[in-house]
């Protein structure tokens, strides 16, 4: 592990105290910039020069040519077609009740972290450029009297660190009085960098390889059917059923979108077996689809509706071309946001598909119903080993619902644990359901070059998590999102817990499940040693036979020999 | 005398009034205008339209999200804009004639009311001044709109209760403005103060945050209805792509 200014954390009530301002506690140059090959791919503008290095990320000799005026351009832009950015650039008083609120703030300090600091490096320039009082003010040289600033270097440096360190979680939004929503700010900010030549190169990166082969990975189509043929294997070393995930099955009911983190990564593999596991006992009939082999759509990450929309099509087109009749969603935060929120209005209408069922639904659509209806057969001790809590991972807390309620998104996942677990801890009250703290990887972040803040932004989540595991026992966190899983997985060493308490819901699922004809662990243990056996068996002949013909060739070797001799 | 100043200040409040009406309805227009192009309700968010319509009556009225995050900013916040609201409605009986029976049940509560406003006020300017985080984020601006406020309240409270002017003069002038009738204003400095100061807050309301009292309504995160399964949800400018099947906006005709 690397060396980083980790937050100490306490465990005391769970809750951050709130710090006092540190004023460029995160100053730096940002992530690393995107190539104009990747802008290129994306459709934005690519006449700017490759920044040779961090120190010269933001100079105007690396950004693209009039850049100032094609990023008020750009500004003017999107205001006209965005009413949260018009209205929200506008309408915050700076009443401060945010301020304290964004896990990136509690946790560096930075008071730029704070979200309405975090929107004022762009309002600034909105007021500046685009409002009567700024223009007035900035003409008499001192816009700063009614918070208006030129747009410069020093400006664009600031919005590429600053908005890639939100994570677009939307808890400022849950506490402002008019919703103002930070996201949105850093959606668009995001958006006019990548118009002027400062595209983050992880997003871009990796939005040209989901554009290319299917995936975020991307694992090509070979790849991904090997790999499903492992983890078909594992499921059936384990249980001794045949269960299937299914690749391009045309016909199929059910067309499965996941995070492609879920072919390989841990634990989120462990939650793709619980997806099959289950879709096997209810005799489902679905299949991955290896055109669109992604949840996730980074397309919203960079405020681009154009590529997100490119990505949704994607969806559409595996579900029109594998004829299938329903689109279920993974474990996935930000996949179920754009899914449950913008999938029909990007890629619909479907009208193609059965009506019968929500377009799209999530996989704990199906799992929770069926397991209150008692058509799961579920040993919940198999997960008596641990003590679970769940985090609500942020874009399905506050930015999408499931079932038919609103907090059905709160309920759904906790009934499923509670249905397969028997030790079940909610974590403080501050700090679930629509308060939740985000991971602190999420929003394109998740890359190495922003270890830093991944590391401070997480400490909200680990105090409180610390206050479970000291105070309740707990020792398992259970998620949905595959964001926070990686982004949990790599950071809670750094706070002294250990990468393997992170586990999917769906894992749960699967490890309590009992499948038809599944074979008991005396069952599988005999069938092991059987196998185990047949193998040793089967070796020993092998011996015995190359032995054998061994023998011969010498054999033969020495009647060739007499004869050549003679 | 009298009816030069009574000229002057007839001509500030029309064009302060129109600048206030007509500023705020151009910016209505454009938050009306500006599409939202994706359904971005900040969740658990309401499935009817009622539901939303309750949402943000809690808000408006009750300040519910402020509540949640910050006690005393609510409270504070509270007094001041229910205060405000009160001085407002006692203000009525200038300009009206025979004035409301329940514009005259107000009067009292009206006129102690502008102490709470001024106490409120000061902890909301204290608050600028005192606490890190909204030290930082206030510009000066602000400060100088919550001390416009309070020498709007404390030279109104001057004059109710230290040093009265002549009220009926200028119920005439203001009834005069309403029928374009030029009217006498009385020359008492500290009734000037107070009615040039809420002039400026009139000129300012449309090109500040003020801004937040229209626009509130217009909050996508606030006002829409969390059904995008349900109801496809698509914007002028996306419905465009569509019809031309295009992927980008730049490739549009
Ligand atoms: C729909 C009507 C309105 C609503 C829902 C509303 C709501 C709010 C809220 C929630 C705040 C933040 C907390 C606070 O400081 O109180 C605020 C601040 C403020 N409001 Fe309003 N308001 C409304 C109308 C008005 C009007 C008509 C004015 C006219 C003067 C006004 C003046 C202010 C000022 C000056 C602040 C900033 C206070 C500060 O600097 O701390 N509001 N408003
Ligand atoms: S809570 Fe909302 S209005 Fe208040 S400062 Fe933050 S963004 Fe602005
Ligand atoms: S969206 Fe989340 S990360 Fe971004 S400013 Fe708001 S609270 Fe912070
Ligand atoms: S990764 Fe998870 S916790 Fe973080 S922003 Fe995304 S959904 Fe929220």
């Amino acid at each position: 592990m690397a060396d980083y200014d980790v937050p100490e954390i306490s465990g005391e009530d769970g809750i951050v105290d709130v710090p006092n301002l540190q004023p460029d506690a995160m100053k730096s140059h940002g992530p690393w910039v995107s190539k104009p090959e990747f802008q290129e791919a994306m459709h934005f503008p690519t006449d700017f020069n490759m920044p040779e290095d961090v120190s010269d990320y933001g100079n105007t000799d690396t950004l693209v040519e009039n850049w100032k005026e094609r990023a008020l351009d750009k500004m003017a832009d999107l205001k006209g077609r965005y009413r949260s950015l018009q209205v929200f650039l506008d309408i915050c008083v700076k009443c401060g009740a945010c301020t304290d609120k964004c896990h990136y703030y509690l946790g560096s300090t930075d008071p730029k972290n704070m979200p309405v600091a975090r929107q004022d490096l762009l309002r600034k320039v909105y007021r500046r450029y685009f409002t009567f009082a700024g223009k007035f003010f900035g003409k008499m040289g001192m816009p700063g009297f009614v918070g208006a600033a030129e747009l410069d270097e020093d400006v664009v440096k600031d919005w590429y660190n600053y908005y890639h360190q939100c994570s677009q979680c939307r808890r400022c939004s849950v506490f402002c009085p008019y919703g103002i929503d930070t996201a949105e700010i850093s959606m668009a900010a995001r958006e006019i960098l990548d118009h002027i030549g400062m595209g983050q190169k992880y997003c871009t990166e990796i939005m040209g390889k989901l554009n290319k082969i299917g995936n975020n990975l991307g694992l090509p189509e070979a790849a991904l059917a090997d790999t499903l043929e492992g983890l078909e294997e594992d499921i059936y070393d384990e249980t001794g059923v045949d269960v299937k995930l299914p690749l391009d099955k045309k016909g199929s009911e059910i067309l499965l979108i996941t995070p492609s983190a879920d072919f390989f990564a841990e634990p989120h593999v462990d939650g793709l077996m619980g997806y099959a596991k289950v879709f096997h006992e209810l005799g489902l009939d679905w299949t991955l689809s290896s055109y669109a082999s992604e949840g996730a759509n980074f397309g919203m990450f960079i405020g681009s509706y154009e590529n997100m929309r490119k990505v949704s099509l994607r969806i559409r087109k595996a579900a029109q071309d594998l004829g299938v009749k329903r689109i279920v969603f993974g474990e996935c935060g930000h996949a179920w946001r754009v899914a449950y929120n913008f999938l029909n209005t990007l890629a619909g209408p479907f009208d193609f598909l059965d009506q019968n069922y929500p377009i799209p639904q999530h996989v704990l659509e199906i799992t929770e119903p069926a397991l209150a209806a008692g058509k799961l057969k579920i040993d919940k001790s198999k997960n008596d080993d641990k003590v679970l809590t769940f985090h609500d991972s942020c874009n399905i807390a506050r930015g999408s619902r499931m079932g038919p309620k609103p907090g059905g998104q709160f309920d759904i996942p906790r009934n499923v644990i509670r249905a397969v677990c028997n030790n079940f801890v909610d974590m403080p009250a501050d700090t679930i359901h629509d308060a939740t703290f985000c991971c602190g990887g999420g929003g394109g972040i998740l890359t190495d070059d922003l270890m830093d803040i991944r590391i401070k932004g997480a400490q909200p989540r680990m105090e409180a998590l610390k206050h479970v595991t000291d105070k309740h026992q707990v020792t398992h966190m259970a998620a949905i999102c595959a964001i926070c899983k990686s982004q949990f997985t790599k950071v809670i060493p750094y706070y002294g817990f250990s990468m393997d308490m992170i586990v999917s819901v769906h894992q749960l699922v699967s490890n309590a499940i009992f499948l038809t004809g599944q074979l008991t662990e005396e069952e599988i243990e005999a069938k092991e040693a059987a196998e185990e056996a047949e193998r040793i068996a089967a070796m020993e002949a092998r011996k015995k036979a190359a032995e054998e013909k061994a023998a011969k060739e010498a054999a033969e070797k020495d009647t060739d020999k007499t004869k050549k001799d003679e | 005398m009298q009816m030069t100043i009574g000229v002057i200040y007839a001509v500030l409040f029309w064009a302060a009034t129109l600048v206030l009406v007509l500023g705020v309805a151009n910016k209505i227009r454009i938050y009306a205008k500006v599409p939202a192009p994706l359904k971005i309700p900040t969740t658990p968010a309401p499935v009817t339209q009622g539901g939303v319509v309750l949402r943000m009556m809690q808000e408006v009225f009750l300040f519910k999200s402020l509540f949640r995050s910050d006690k005393l900013l609510w409270a504070l916040g509270f007094l001041f804009h229910y205060t405000m609201l009160l001085i407002v409605i006692r203000h009525f009986r200038y300009v009206q004639e025979p004035v409301w029976g329940f514009v005259q049940f107000m009067q009292p509560f009206g006129k102690y009311a502008g102490f709470l406003f001024i106490i409120g006020l000061l902890g909301l300017l204290a608050r600028r001044l005192l606490i890190d985080r909204v030290r930082y984020i206030t510009a000066p601006s602000d400060i100088a709109m919550l001390l416009l406020l309070i020498m709007i309240g404390v030279s109104g409270l001057f004059m109710s209760f230290v040093s009265h002017t002549d009220i009926v003069m200028v119920k005439a002038f203001f009834r005069g403005l309403l029928l374009f009738d030029w009217q006498p204003l009385p020359t008492d400095a500290i009734l000037l103060l107070h009615l040039g100061l809420v002039a400026i807050l009139m000129l300012i309301f449309p090109i500040s945050k003020l801004l937040h009292a229209p626009g509130i309504f217009f909050s996508p995160t606030r006002n829409q209805i969390d059904n995008p399964r349900e109801k496809r949800h698509l914007a002028p400018w996306a419905a465009e792509l569509e019809k031309q099947n295009k992927m980008f906006l730049d490739e549009l005709e």
